[in-house]
């Protein structure tokens, strides 16, 4: 009854050979390692898409203070609702995002790498440290990896304890020095100022494996895939209401009726596209492409019925983020339990109009005003049921027995 | 000499702490060990963690409150923790729910009066795909019916028989 059962397609990271990417890197003079994956256009998997390549410049270029040293973090706190990906990966892959840290810790002049694993990914630890005694012994961690002088990289695996926002990479950090996961005023930002102060590189566990297999196979097959402003291949997780829920890939353009037809999801009423911080997707706009130019998403996709109450889901969605705000900035933590109310009040058909529209003036607030990507994104899904699903919202008559007539 | 319960927790700490390291960054690994070993990081220890570390037992009340896992009152020695997000959600964790409360006869929030079993709401356990889902423990459960709670809960009785010898969780 263990996991992972998940049901899974082929995946490109399945031929990626174990150790091609490494030594495809120690080919390399650093910059060029930062070079190619530059070329590939490879970006943040983690959903906010930011430039790898760039990412790890800075981190190269940033200063190391006397005695210090700069630290490679991989964000294994997959908690965005609808994600699962990252536990495939690191039940399967765990090799390649090794390397891809490894590679990273070589690119930026790292001495050591965490890996922050969610409390609710414990029974994955034995297997990551069995993976990690394994690298040890072979010589592709520790002192004097592939028996070079000098290229000293260990992981050490950190567990979290259950705090969806410590998925923020500044918040991941402020957990790591041992405080609470409260995210930090960007900039400085972790290139910079990191982990105990020193330079750090935090990357998704998807990004890791990526910059494995681009190494291997180089920047233009990677960028072959994909899109111009979106390379590559990227792996989804996908759950509700479809017939073949679990891990794909699919080379980002992607259109989410493309996506539908594969797993089993056609005929759906809505596609929630990134998790309960994403936007949800009305049938209308199912040629709508997945891609950091349009629908960006660290790749959770939940597939509506056409029978789902799309209030019942903002409801979920909502109480999630009033449960996991810091509570540290005031749009976030206020916010979150005003637009919780506000639902409770469209569920029993006591909203007014102008109401509704404060509702929506004050998500606009949260957008803008909050201090992290939580509370900038929590009102997303609200907004977009609002708006796509009008004839859900507003006069409802609940029945005695719970439902809505 | 009898054994002093809250001398052995302050012991422990001391020797937790000395094997993790008296500093700030150690001390989500150090309440973790704590907890691990005594089901929960009670007051005193904070006191120990934080004289030992050289910080206010405050901090580490923060740190401790903040995080999910962690808890300073003592629960159940099968902490069940079911997944209340979307996923499950639409694959029908309501009924799992009333189930759960029916066989343990307790709320969500509650342990039983045998330090048994604790129940609480999961924030997403990653298991969107083969929900509903449920953590006992560290161990999931994915697919959980409320047919198949009691197989659930028995589950854990059996690995409470087969550690029946150990200490149980200092309340």
């Amino acid at each position: 009854m263990q996991p992972t059962e998940s049901k899974r397609a082929p995946l490109t990271f399945d031929s990626i050979e174990s150790g091609a990417g490494l030594a495809a890197a120690m080919k390399k003079s650093r910059a060029d390692i930062i070079a190619e994956l530059s070329a590939s256009r490879l970006r943040g998997r983690g959903g906010a898409g930011f430039p790898t390549g760039t990412k790890w410049n800075l981190a190269a270029a940033a200063h190391v203070r006397e005695g210090q040293f700069k630290y490679v973090v991989c964000n294994a706190d997959e908690g965005e609702p609808g994600t699962f990906k990252d536990r495939v990966l690191l039940l399967e892959h765990a090799d390649l995002v090794l390397e891809g840290m490894t590679i990273a810790s070589r690119a930026i002049g790292a001495k050591k790498g965490i890996l922050y694993l969610r409390a609710e990914y414990a029974y994955l630890r034995p297997h990551l440290e069995e993976v990690l005694a394994r690298r040890r012994a072979t010589g592709r961690l520790g002192q004097g990896i592939l028996r070079v002088t000098g290229f000293d990289f260990d992981v050490e695996i950190r567990m979290g304890a259950g705090a969806y926002v410590c998925g923020e990479e500044t918040a991941l950090i402020e957990s790591l020095e041992g405080n609470r996961g409260e995210p930090r005023n960007r900039p400085p930002f972790p290139v910079d100022t990191g982990f105990l102060g020193q330079p750090t590189v935090v990357n998704n566990v998807e990004t890791f494996a990526a910059v494995t297999a681009i190494l291997a196979r180089g920047a233009e097959w990677f960028r072959s895939m994909g899109t111009a402003a979106s390379a590559g291949f990227k792996l989804f997780s996908v759950s509700g209401d479809c017939e073949r829920p679990g891990v794909y890939e699919f080379p980002l353009g992607t259109t989410i009726a493309e996506l539908l037809e594969r797993v089993g999801g056609t005929g759906a009423k809505a596609v929630q596209v990134g998790g309960a911080s994403g936007t949800c997707v009305p049938a209308s706009q199912f040629d709508r492409r997945i891609a950091f130019e349009d629908l960006a998403t660290g790749g959770a996709i939940i597939v509506f019925a056409p029978g789902r109450d799309m209030l019942h889901v903002a409801r979920n969605f909502m109480e999630f983020f009033v449960h996991e705000s810091c509570g540290q900035c005031t749009p976030c933590r206020a916010g979150n339990a005003k637009l919780l109310e506000g639902i409770g009040m469209l569920e029993r058909g006591e909203c007014s109009t102008a109401y509704l529209q404060e509702l929506l003036a004050l998500c606009e607030t949260m957008q803008v005003a909050s201090k992290c990507g939580l509370g900038q994104s929590s009102p997303n899904a609200f907004v977009s049921i609002v708006r796509h699903f009008p004839d859900e919202i507003l006069g409802r008559t609940p029945t005695a027995a719970g439902g809505v007539r | 000499m009898l054994a002093n319960p809250q001398q052995q927790l302050l012991d422990d700490v001391q020797a937790i702490v000395g094997r993790l390291g008296r500093t700030r960054p150690a001390l989500l690994p150090i309440l973790e060990e704590v907890q691990a070993r005594h089901g929960c990081v009670p007051d005193a220890a904070m006191q120990a963690v934080a004289d030992a570390l050289g910080i206010h037992p405050s901090e580490v009340h923060g740190v401790v409150s903040f995080y999910a896992f962690l808890h300073h009152e003592a629960r159940g020695r099968f902490q069940l923790r079911l997944c209340r997000t979307i996923g499950c959600d639409l694959a029908g964790t309501a009924r799992v729910a009333r189930q759960l409360e029916n066989e343990l006869g307790i709320a969500f929030g509650e342990t039983t009066r045998d330090g048994r079993f604790s129940l609480e709401w999961a924030s997403c356990l990653g298991q969107c795909d083969q929900g509903p889902a449920l953590l006992a423990n560290e161990r999931v459960y994915t697919r959980v019916t409320p047919e198949r709670v009691h197989e659930v809960i028995e589950d854990c009785r059996r690995v409470f028989g087969a550690h029946a010898a150990q200490p149980a969780p200092a309340h």
